[in-house]
């Protein structure tokens, strides 16, 4: 019941946000629930607090009736035999109308959640993970890629793209309330907004062999302004922030400053032959043109529509026959067992540079004028290193 | 004792050869043989969840290295899961009260049966040698691609959890057609006691399901043994695809599990209460729609795996059906007891520890079973201590109630009633020491399966080990008199309880045949408000 009134109260008066902050914060110490350092976290906490709620006072309802019968009608003589008592269907069917209809209301809110919680922002920050055992990477579009500490900005909404070298792991960072499983040959994502600068502990939560409980990571939450220096090479004072630093991470970490990922995934798409069949600037060619490819909606052979997604793009490198795009010839070979997850992070951002208005492609939005320029590197790193970053390293 | 003198000899004494023993068909000496074996299996898994434990008091590596702590959880997992939980009450109770409940000589395949008990006993014996010679560290649920790339043989740990399948199969069918095809006279569909309606739904569940997880190992198997590469993405193949397929059994396991004790939940509440189930059909309909619906909640495993949003949303919708049947159930156990006349021997304590104990189950289960928080709870010890409520708060309470109800009727002995009741006591309060804490701990963000952790979570680990004592304690002392009341334990007559229940009317222990003529049932199983239950040999009550 009180986690009705939390619910509906934000937005109220000052004094009403006074009460649930500190509704907010007995709750927690007594659910003993950590901080809560992302935008979700307060929503999902509000669910948990009007669940235990309500079932608790369900929970005493059923143990004060058992024991007011048990004391009521114990045995007083033991040639005691009770008559037969005509059971009121209509009383048990509403009790359990009433609970029912509770379920269905923590289903609504939290299927929500969940949707929500699944469904980035599209302004979001990507970061591709990729865990192996028993460590985390993190590779960022903008060229930095860091092992077991990830670092994101304050205020801007992280959409992680997970993925895994081996076995099944899941990235697990409690004070964000995110878990996502990281499974091999598959991108799945997840994402967060952080909102306040620390450190905090991320677990692996998925059993993985015998390191898994030391698979942890750093995460470091840092101010925009910070997060933007620390691209630009320079490393954060991670000792001067709150919350706890993992004792098997020393601060801050080794990076490695490699090309942007748009431009890897350019170099790794001409070495895996990518381009022989895909063209990047619109014209027709053995396979689709990758030209405002990614998000944009394609028609499958059988007439189904299908937004061309980091999932699509990883399943359909994997597995091409799992759907035939209408107008093409089913001529793609498989790439699995070829091709790193770190490259196939490298091609999705390359695809995304390509795809500045895919809703046109998609016939959703209306012509307005030329094409742009197709992708073109920055002069002077356009040059094709053999064994380029992130593959040989 | 003059009745029982006048009667044939009990199924205990009828022979006395161990080759009687070895050979025999009588569904109440394999229902003994059975009680035996679990028992065994439930001491060696508590005996791994005592070493997990202990090693869990401190939060650097101590006792047990990590390669170790992996081995040590499978066991304990694969153990409780298929040696224990899954077969106790059926195999035991079922075995030995079914004919008794319906008035039937024997199961409608005593041959089958014996094959069952077998396969049980070749099947714990795979896993166990198994598990000492190589071990498996994948946990009890083998994801792989971990379970095929792990350097430990996996192999006859899958293979003897397949034959252990093949033993519930034959349970499972063998308790269908005598269900359907044994009954004797008079005992119609709806005069069928609720253990018996319990036993029919989880024998379904077990023919329908065990198939799959049959097929599904032997599929990991190829994996681990020969790299077929069917779960592997590293062959093209799909790891989420194995968690569909373990999942739709080991789904509906949780249920074969618990229905059986809701069916002895049902039995004692009624008896010791001496009132007719609050609504018979309400509570035959929940166990029904549980088996049921239990079919299509596997999903809900997997949220985090890598699901669609909608499927995971049918998921979470199906599984608060499940919660929808379990509170039906409740509220039918506790207004069967309003104007009854309560008695308080130790199944009845064990009843209201399953009422507490399931009713905290069903509800986090109902928390878990709201999306968004499960991302939140999936893989930490929330969802370890919300099974262990269900599945031991409700599986093993089933099982040490209807081993204390059933106790007379199957050694024609009783227990001591004191200690009966300090061991209830202890087994409950510790049980709640153990597993509260860990809801704290999974609120605490504490992933599970770590054999190491962070140092603010130790608090809690060391409440949960010292509760973990406490049950052990609780069973070994169950155990002990228990034994002791098997040779010495004073004898009783055939109906030391004074209840209704077919199963009372011949002697205990009941003669190899069971009942000397056919009986004839006139009346449901529960019909207090008739009065004193002719069958009454008038003997003292504890």
């Amino acid at each position: 019941m009180i986690g009705v009134v939390v619910q509906g109260a934000s937005g109220g008066s000052a004094r009403w946000e006074g009460l649930v902050e500190s509704l907010n914060r007995l709750y927690r110490k007594i659910l003993m629930l950590p901080e809560q350092a992302s935008t979700m976290a307060r929503g999902l906490d509000f669910l948990h607090y009007f669940e235990i709620t309500v079932m608790n006072v369900v929970a005493l309802v059923i143990a004060l009736t058992t024991l007011y019968f048990v004391i009521r009608y114990r045995r007083r003589r033991d040639a005691e035999y009770p008559p037969r008592v005509k059971p009121s269907i209509s009383f048990e069917l509403g009790v359990i109308a009433g609970l029912f209809s509770f379920f269905i209301l923590f289903w609504v809110i939290g299927f929500r959640q969940y949707v929500e919680m699944l469904e980035a922002p599209e302004d979001a920050l990507d970061v591709y993970v990729v865990g192996k055992q028993w460590m985390w990477q993190f590779a960022y579009p903008e060229g930095p890629a860091s092992v077991g500490i990830l670092y994101v900005p304050v205020g801007r909404p992280v959409r992680l793209h997970l993925t895994s070298r081996d076995v099944i792991h899941s990235f697990f960072v409690p004070e964000f309330r995110i878990k996502r499983d990281a499974v091999p040959g598959m991108y799945t994502t997840i994402w967060f907004e952080a909102t306040r600068p620390g450190v905090y502990l991320g677990f692996c939560a998925e059993l993985c062999g015998v390191g898994h409980s030391k698979m942890r990571a750093g995460v470091v939450a840092l101010r925009p302004e910070e997060y933007d220096a620390w691209l630009r090479g320079r490393p954060p004072m991670v000792a001067q922030l709150p919350g706890r630093v993992p004792p098997n991470i020393e601060a801050p970490t080794q990076l490695e400053y490699q090309q942007e990922l748009a431009l890897l995934g350019q170099e790794v798409a001409a070495r895996h032959g990518c381009l022989r069949c895909h063209s990047t600037d619109g014209s027709p060619h053995i396979g689709p043109t990758w030209y405002n490819l990614y998000g944009a909606w394609e028609t499958m052979a059988d007439g189904e529509r299908v937004r061309v997604t980091e999932q699509y793009i990883t399943r359909y490198i994997m597995d091409p026959n799992f759907k035939r795009v209408a107008g093409f010839e089913p001529v793609m070979p498989s790439f699995m067992g070829q091709i790193t997850p770190a490259e196939i992070a490298a091609i999705i951002e390359y695809m995304k540079a390509l795809s500045t208005e895919p809703e046109v492609r998609s016939g959703r939005a209306i012509f307005e004028g030329p094409p742009l320029p197709p992708f073109a590197p920055a002069p002077g790193t356009d040059t094709i290193r053999a064994g380029g970053a992130g593959r040989n390293r | 004792m003059s009745v029982t003198t006048q009667e044939p000899a009990s199924y205990l004494g009828a022979e006395r050869t161990v080759r009687s023993w070895l050979l025999t068909t009588d569904h109440k000496r394999i229902a003994v043989a059975f009680l035996v074996a679990v028992v065994g299996a439930l001491f060696l898994g508590g005996i791994f969840a005592l070493l997990l434990r202990l090693e869990l008091l401190m939060p650097e590596e101590h006792w047990v290295e990590a390669a170790l702590y992996n081995r040590l959880f499978t066991l304990h997992g694969v153990i409780m899961v298929w040696l224990f939980l899954i077969p106790s009450i059926p195999v035991t109770f079922g075995n030995f009260l079914l004919p008794l409940m319906i008035g039937a000589r024997d199961l409608a395949f005593p041959r089958l049966n014996l094959a069952s008990l077998y396969s049980y006993l070749l099947g714990s014996v795979v896993v166990i040698v198994g598990a000492i010679a190589g071990g498996a560290d994948t946990g009890w649920t083998f994801y792989p691609p971990y379970s095929a790339q792990t350097p430990m043989s996996v192999s006859p740990i899958l293979i003897g959890v397949f034959i252990l399948g093949v033993s519930s199969t034959m349970t499972g069918i063998n308790f269908i057609v005598t269900t359907h095809t044994m009954r004797t006279e008079g005992m119609t569909w709806l005069r069928l006691p609720l253990f018996v309606w319990a036993l029919y739904a989880t024998s379904v569940i077990l023919v329908l399901a065990t198939p799959v997880l049959g097929i599904t190992l032997i599929l990991v198997w190829l994996d681990h043994a020969m790299n077929f590469g069917i779960f592997d993405p590293a062959y093209g193949g799909d790891p989420i695809l194995y968690q569909h397929l373990f999942w739709f059994y080991s789904h509906p396991a949780v249920y074969i599990m618990i229905l059986p004790a809701m069916g002895v939940m049902s039995e004692i509440v009624c008896h010791f209460s001496r009132k007719e189930i609050f609504s018979y059909l309400a509570i035959v309909g929940s166990t029904l729609g549980i088996a049921f619906v239990g079919f299509l909640t596997w999903g809900h495993h997997m949220f985090t795996a890598g699901m669609s949003s909608f499927d995971a949303g049918v998921f979470g919708i199906l599984s608060m059906f499940v919660a929808l049947f379990s509170a039906i159930k409740v509220f039918n156990w506790v207004a069967t007891m309003y104007k009854g006349s309560i008695a308080l021997p130790a199944p009845m304590l064990y009843f209201f520890g399953f009422l507490i104990l399931f009713s905290v189950g069903g509800m986090t289960g109902v928390g878990v079973a709201s999306t968004s928080l499960d991302v939140y709870w999936h893989d930490t010890y929330f969802v370890v201590a919300h099974f262990h409520f269900i599945m031991v708060g409700g599986a093993m309470m089933g099982f040490l109630a209807a081993l204390h109800y059933w106790f007379p009727k199957i050694f024609g002995r009783m227990y001591p009633e004191r200690l009966g009741t300090t061991a209830a006591v202890t087994v409950i309060m510790g049980f709640l020491l153990t597993f509260v804490p860990q809801f704290l701990l999974g609120n605490a963000g504490m992933p599970r399966r770590y054999n190491t952790y962070p140092e603010h979570y130790q608090t809690l680990h060391v409440i949960s080990t010292v509760g973990s004592w406490a049950i052990a304690g609780g069973i070994v002392l169950v155990f002990a008199y228990l034994l002791w009341s098997v040779w010495w334990g004073r004898p009783v007559g055939r109906n030391p309880w004074g209840v209704l229940g077919l199963e009372w009317t011949t002697s205990s222990p009941p003669p190899k045949h069971n009942f000397t003529l056919p009986p004839t049932v006139a009346h449901g199983p529960y019909d207090y408000w008739l009065g004193r239950p002719d069958e009454d040999d008038g003997e003292p009550r504890t």
